[in-house]
């Protein structure tokens, strides 16, 4: 307890601006992930020819391993959060991406039928049925990616990004395992809080199916 | 008000989904496309608000080419119902109704008087406005499916199948509620079916269809009283025609041609010797030129035979008849409430032509029971 104590008062400024370094990081990457997969995920339904190629690709992305991923965007973009943020963007694409197809993709062609049966445009089709219809399942891609993100994002520390991976190669190089665990046990609680969050989020859009006042009724 | 030109639809490389399609739609019909799947009936309706376009001819409304218009306006301006309802789920039902109207910019007021409006006509409370699609019954949110299309008062509904997915009785229901809605908004209505009874009991006039071209367009009583050809006939089902034979046939085709008759000029005992021949009681009595006078049976005869000897003496005038192109039911019906055992069949000129009796009845009845079985 003493010991933890003292960690807080030597470490807790920096503990503090690594915590919030790290979250940076990866919130701006799913963020641009958000951004440019969903646009991309709902193209991707209306040209289906393209849709299998692009989600391949962003399936091999996926598979690249991390670390070389990192280094491969030194040369490119030098060292510091701006790599690191790109890196971690190209991981947070594929769940969301995935996602917003798959989700659009299962609206219920009658409800499509009826829409444009109806009188309704493409845009209104999106924004009114097919997107709404499809919050929940594209918010489990976000989720998700958010998640890994902030798990990936201690690696960021290689490329002199900053965030709680310092802590844990500090920790690896000093044979400090306290400094190891100062970076993971606020990593894992980040994750875990933005999950938390992301799921009240979630709820907060998905639109409603039924009415209050007949589950009371 | 809907008018098909040599319409035909070819869809990439297959055959001709419809064949140079023709036909004449006036204001307030209802008028049902009915065919084996893939006969083109959907195909055409679809045409119709462009959900398809066609290959080749015009289709017009109250005069217009439906490609000259612009599609999501024109969509606007026709209801469209599909058969498994596709109400929104994330929308109440007011919103679901007023769909049409919130696409054409009503104030949000108006939406929801139209929609409170609306949901009277189908007697459903005016609560369920705020409820969700998934919290009614099938039928329900069908009839709100139905409300959707009427929302912004179009003068033509398109409807695909509307009431295939729903249990039967309410089915029944709903038809008949749709119906007598129709009648009284004077909506033109195409309705796509593959249910003749469904297609019989709505329509004003029937399309069938086959493999892309129209095989008879008429009436339902006209179809079933003359099916253009056995497609037609198999289609209707043999059942149904047995069964729509009291219907649609007439008491010239199942009488009796060749009654017990005896003329006015003949004796009481050629008479009574005549219906013991023919094992009757009573006999037709006919003038000159086969006109029916009246009838005599056996208690006459018996009453009489001391006073009289000539038929034309006795025999009695009131009496029923009937002529050629009466239908049969309506003849069942008089005969069962005159307690009649018999009506004899005449022509314009009142001459002889046959007779009905309660016998040819019962074959008749047979018929429809037994008829089918005896071809197996």
């Amino acid at each position: 307890m003493d010991a933890l104590i003292q960690f807080f008062q030597e470490q807790g400024s920096t503990l503090a601006l690594k915590t919030w370094e790290h979250l940076y990081i990866s919130l701006i990457a799913v963020l641009l992930g958000i951004l440019v997969a969903v646009p991309v995920g709902i193209l991707l339904t209306r040209i289906n020819r393209a849709a299998d190629t692009v989600i391949r690709i962003v399936s091999i992305i996926q598979t690249f391993p991390s670390l070389a991923i990192l280094a491969f965007f030194i040369p490119i973009l030098g060292v510091g959060k701006v790599p690191a943020i790109v890196a971690l963007f190209f991981y947070s694409m594929l769940p969301i991406l995935r996602n917003t197809y798959i989700g659009i993709k299962n609206t219920d062609r009658n409800l499509l039928e009826a829409g444009r049966g109806m009188g309704m445009t493409n845009t209104q089709l999106i924004f009114s049925v097919e997107l709404p219809l499809a919050i929940p399942i594209i918010m489990a891609g976000v989720r998700v990616s958010t998640v890994y993100l902030i798990g990936w994002a201690t690696l960021a520390s290689f490329v002199g990004a900053g965030g709680l991976g310092d802590f844990i190669f500090d920790g690896l190089n000093l044979y400090q395992p306290e400094l190891i665990l100062a970076g993971a046990i606020p990593s894992t609680i980040l994750a875990l809080l933005a999950d938390f969050i992301l799921g009240k989020v979630e709820k907060k859009l998905t639109p409603t199916t039924k009415s209050t006042h007949y589950e009371t009724a | 008000m809907l008018t098909f030109e040599n319409v035909t639809k070819i869809y990439s490389g297959s055959k001709k989904a419809v064949n140079n399609l023709n036909l004449q739609i006036e204001k307030g019909e209802f008028i049902c496309f009915i065919g084996p799947s893939g006969c083109g009936k959907t195909t055409s309706m679809k045409m119709v608000n462009r959900l398809i376009e066609p290959t080749e001819g015009r289709i017009l409304i109250d005069g217009k080419d439906i490609m000259k218009q612009n599609r999501v306006q024109m969509r606007r301006e026709i209801g469209y119902v599909i058969q498994q309802i596709g109400l929104f789920p994330h929308m109440t039902i007011s919103e679901n109704i007023t769909l049409v109207p919130k696409l054409l910019q009503w104030s949000k007021e108006k939406r929801r008087e139209r929609a409170a409006e609306l949901i009277k006509l189908v007697n459903l409370p005016e609560e369920y406005l705020d409820r969700y699609p998934q919290e009614l019954s099938g039928g329900q949110q069908q009839r709100i499916g139905v409300l959707r299309a009427l929302a912004s008062n179009p003068p033509l509904i398109l409807m695909d199948e509307p009431f295939g997915a729903l249990d039967p009785i309410t089915r029944d229901g709903l038809q008949e509620e749709f119906k007598d809605l129709q009648k009284r908004l004077g909506k033109t209505i195409v309705f796509v079916t593959h249910d003749m009874d469904e297609a019989i009991k709505l329509a004003d006039r029937i399309v069938i269809m086959k493999d892309g071209e129209i095989v008879q367009v008429d009436t339902p009583d006209e179809i079933l009283r003359n099916p253009a050809n056995e497609f037609v006939e198999s289609f209707i089902g043999k059942e149904r025609l047995i069964q729509t034979k009291p219907d649609v046939t007439t008491v010239g085709q199942i009488m009796n041609k060749i009654p017990a008759t005896v003329h006015k000029e003949e004796t009481l005992s050629t008479a009574i010797q005549r219906m013991k021949e023919k094992r009757v009681d009573s006999l037709l009595v006919i003038g000159d030129d086969q006109t029916l006078e009246g009838y005599i049976d056996v208690e006459d005869i018996e009453e009489n035979r001391k006073k009289s000897t000539l038929v034309g003496e006795i025999y009695e005038t009131e009496l029923y008849k009937v002529k050629e192109d009466s239908l049969i039911r309506d003849t069942i019906q008089k005969m069962l409430r005159r307690h009649t055992k018999y009506v004899p069949v005449v022509d314009e000129q009142n001459r002889l032509k046959g007779i009905v009796t309660r016998a040819t009845l019962a074959d008749l009845v047979y018929d429809s029971i037994w008829g089918d079985e005896d071809d197996n």
